[in-house]
């Protein structure tokens, strides 16, 4: 077994609870980190090289170091709960099952920043969730371990939870912030970035749920040691949540480096192709990421094998790589059609563009049109190039990453699978009669 | 003062100073086109995209250049920034993206629409746009309605700027009306049972790049470019008074605020002078108003005509003396 540092006491019954959580060790790094100085705090951080569990994969220590810190201001710390990238739920699973651990993670972290105020902002869709962070919030403050004066340590802490209302925008950190105000979910135009002018314009830190939560295992290992866990600059462990054609769908926390062949095909985690079947193609970090095809997302251009890190994942640019993203890792058999499954990315990102800036807003749209009308047999060759064309002319004019989050698949998709979609337009009839368009998670046809 | 490049023209600009008032500053051909951006109102830009620009130098401090094109409107200046506009021509094609976006939704209908001829997005695809639409779908449509007594809504042609939102924030009392829904069926709405009809809302149609908002008290009266600019003026309590009245014969067939040559309001106008007055006697007229724009507006040459008045009365009195020496 791997080393775990975060779902080491996931199985533990009853570790929702406040006291079963403190008598596996809960709030004990909380009350370390207040005998430290904040400095000391931030410092660990950054030796300890985390980078953002959300997608980005900035360096944590990093971020905090930027925060403007003028005096008179209050700042605010505001975790990242909403999380909605397709095929990404390791978020939720943590929080449903061990809430504290964020709640920790969030204290030490408002702690080290100065913070007083920090907010946890939850998408909408998890409102069972958002209730048992409540309960869990409410047990930490009967406890004292939230609230005024916390532990005898001077430091006044309050931490509110909030929900969201549904929109995939407001995981976009600016947008967060808008809709955290009470206003409409718009991303800013950036600069200014949050860490001068954020939450009702302070100073502000966004940090995804599995970055805050990370920061537990950083104290109680110290920087250092943390860092030698994992390779090179990924380092830690990485919670992937890996779904599609797999034995093994679930959340499996990972080391940094693991090869990409040992994720799929150990036992340990994903156990291998279903229905012992081939693997044609797999998005390593949620919906945005480029898809690879299984012979790149295995081996490197130069044979080496591919490993589960940032690096790794993101060698060799768009053209033979992708990204580690927020770990949602989706694997796709020999039978999934690469066209349907881009036309559900596309669905999506039309229907999640919020609409402010003109690329994003009428470039998704038009995409998903254009693979709606190939999948239905009515595509043309030159349908190939406008998507190409489309694509290129959102990535990077717009004013929040959902353009290029939209961008990338489609691009990706159409640079190895080009044959695929020529098939469609070619061939429609051939590849609807087979059923190829319908079918979905490799439920066949006599089983329908 | 920071010292900034573009295509290769260099001004000094004080700080704080966004790319593009600065390009403007220089002007020419360099001038990126904005369709949201409106220096008069504040927090407006970078929704567009048309402005995109590309920062070859970041500034003297840090030479590195921006991985993005970045909207010139709401990017500001360094010392030492290098901006290349019209000289990159990966600008330029993707620039064409935009406005290829901004229309495939728009509905064309300009042969009907009362901003034609002096509408933004008119001016922007004859000179950034490509001639053929290559999208082959059905465009998005809505229902048109009265936002207000004198103001139409037609969000079939929105391209959603935000410029009278931000006019309602910032010009008027208070705001009626914001943006409901997202992405492509996103839309401008006045919230339930609410219109618009705060004073200076009026200045929302002026503000408007395309006919999305439109005068009710002007719709279907003529073609802009058969009317006649005047500038006129009237002794106002609210505003300065100081408009465009465009007139056919002596009828004032509407009046709007006086604009500069980037298509902006130079001074808000009231809601009374701009719907209320509409008799030439309301207003002690100045003269013609000149109209420095690329669109067909432009055209009616007035002061032209007013030149040739003087020289045909020149001829006459040539003619005259010639006579009489006869």
């Amino acid at each position: 077994m791997g080393i775990k540092l975060l779902t080491n006491n996931i199985n533990v019954a009853g570790i929702q609870k406040l006291d079963t959580y403190q008598n596996n060790g809960g709030y004990d790094m909380f009350k370390k980190a207040l005998s430290m100085t904040p400095d000391a705090i931030v410092e660990e951080v950054k030796k300890s090289g985390l980078r953002g569990r959300g997608g980005a994969g900035f360096p944590t220590g990093m971020k905090w170091s930027f925060l403007a810190k003028p005096e008179g201001v209050p700042r605010y710390l505001v975790c990242n709960a909403d999380e909605s990238e397709p095929g990404t739920f390791k978020d939720r699973y943590m929080m449903e099952r061990i809430p504290h651990l964020l709640i920790e993670g969030m204290a030490i972290g408002s702690f080290a920043l100065g913070c007083h105020t920090s907010y946890i902002y939850i998408r909408g869709e998890l409102m069972y969730v958002y209730h048992i962070l409540q309960k869990a919030i409410d047990e930490a403050y009967a406890a004292g371990f939230l609230g005024k004066n916390i532990l005898g340590s001077g430091f006044d802490f309050d931490l509110h939870v909030h929900c969201g209302a549904g929109a995939y925008i407001c995981g976009e950190e600016t947008a967060l912030i808008e809709s955290l105000e009470g206003k409409r979910g718009n991303p800013r135009i950036k600069p200014p970035f949050p860490a001068i002018r954020g939450l009702w314009d302070c100073p502000t830190v966004v940090n995804n749920v599995e970055t805050l939560m990370a920061v537990v295992p950083i104290i109680k290992l110290g920087g250092d040691e943390y860092a030698k866990i994992g390779i090179g600059k990924s380092t830690g462990t990485k919670l992937i949540s890996a779904c599609g054609h797999i034995n093994k769908p679930g959340i499996y926390e990972i080391e940094l480096g693991i090869p990409v062949e040992e994720f799929i095909y150990s036992d340990e985690y994903c156990g291998g192709i279903r229905n012992g079947k081939k693997l044609k193609a797999v998005v390593a970090g949620g919906s945005s990421v480029p898809v690879l095809p299984a012979e790149l997302i295995l081996k490197l251009a130069n044979g080496e094998p591919r490993l589960m890190s940032y690096e790794s994942l993101g060698e060799g640019g768009f053209a033979t790589g992708t990204m580690m993203g927020s770990g949602g890792f989706i694997a796709m058999d020999e039978d999934t059609s690469i066209v349907k499954n881009l036309w559900t990315f596309a669905r999506f990102y039309h229907h999640e563009s919020c609409g402010q800036c003109s690329p994003c807003r009428e470039g998704t749209g038009w995409m998903e049109k254009i693979l709606h009308k190939i999948l239905d047999g009515h595509g043309n060759i030159s349908d190939i190039d406008l998507l190409w064309d489309i694509q290129s002319k959102i990535e990077g004019k717009t004013i929040c990453p959902l353009g290029e989050a939209a961008a990338w698949p489609v691009a990706s998709a159409i640079r190895h699978f080009r044959s695929e979609f020529e098939e469609y337009v070619r061939n429609p009839q051939n590849i609807i009669e087979d059923h190829h368009y319908y079918r979905l998670n490799n439920i066949s046809q006599e089983s329908v | 003062m920071p010292k900034v490049t573009i295509d290769g023209q260099s001004i000094e600009v004080p700080e704080g100073t966004s790319i593009l008032q600065a390009a403007r500053l220089i002007g020419g051909d360099i001038v990126p086109p904005a369709m949201c951006y409106y220096s008069k109102l504040k927090t407006s830009g970078g929704y567009c995209r048309t402005c995109i620009v590309k920062v070859t130098k970041g500034s003297e401090k840090d030479p590195r250049p921006m991985p993005k094109p970045v909207a010139s409107c709401r990017t500001n200046v360094m010392d030492g920034m290098e901006v290349q506009n019209i000289t990159a021509p990966d600008l330029v094609e993707a620039r064409k993206g935009v406005v290829e976006f901004l229309l495939i939704n728009h509905p064309l209908d300009c042969p009907i629409c009362d901003q034609a001829g002096e509408c933004d997005l008119q001016n922007l695809s004859y000179s950034h746009g490509i001639e053929k639409s290559r999208y082959e779908f059905k465009r998005r449509e809505f229902e048109k309605i009265d936002i207000g007594e004198n103001i139409k809504l037609h969000m079939t042609r929105c391209i959603l700027c935000y410029r009278c939102v931000k006019v309602a924030e910032q010009v008027c009392e208070s705001r009626d009306h914001g943006v409901i829904g997202r992405g492509d069926v996103a839309e401008i709405s006045t919230y339930i049972q609410k219109a618009v009809d705060k004073d200076f809302s009026g200045n929302m149609i002026d503000v408007c790049p395309v006919g999305a908002l439109t005068d009710r008290t002007f719709r279907f009266k003529s073609r802009v470019w058969f009317t006649k600019p005047m500038n006129a003026h009237r002794k106002c309590t609210k505003c300065s008074g100081k408009t465009v009245v465009w007139l056919s014969g002596d009828d004032v067939l509407r009046v709007t605020a006086r604009k500069d040559k980037f298509g902006e309001v130079e001074e808000w106008i009231c809601n009374e002078c701009r719907f209320e007055r509409k008799e030439t006697k309301d207003w002690n007229i100045e003269g013609p108003r000149h109209i420095d724009r690329q669109s067909v507006i432009a055209q009616n040459h007035y002061e032209v005509n007013k030149q040739l008045k003087i020289d045909v009365s020149n001829q006459k009195l040539l003619g005259e003396k010639a006579h009489n020496k006869q």
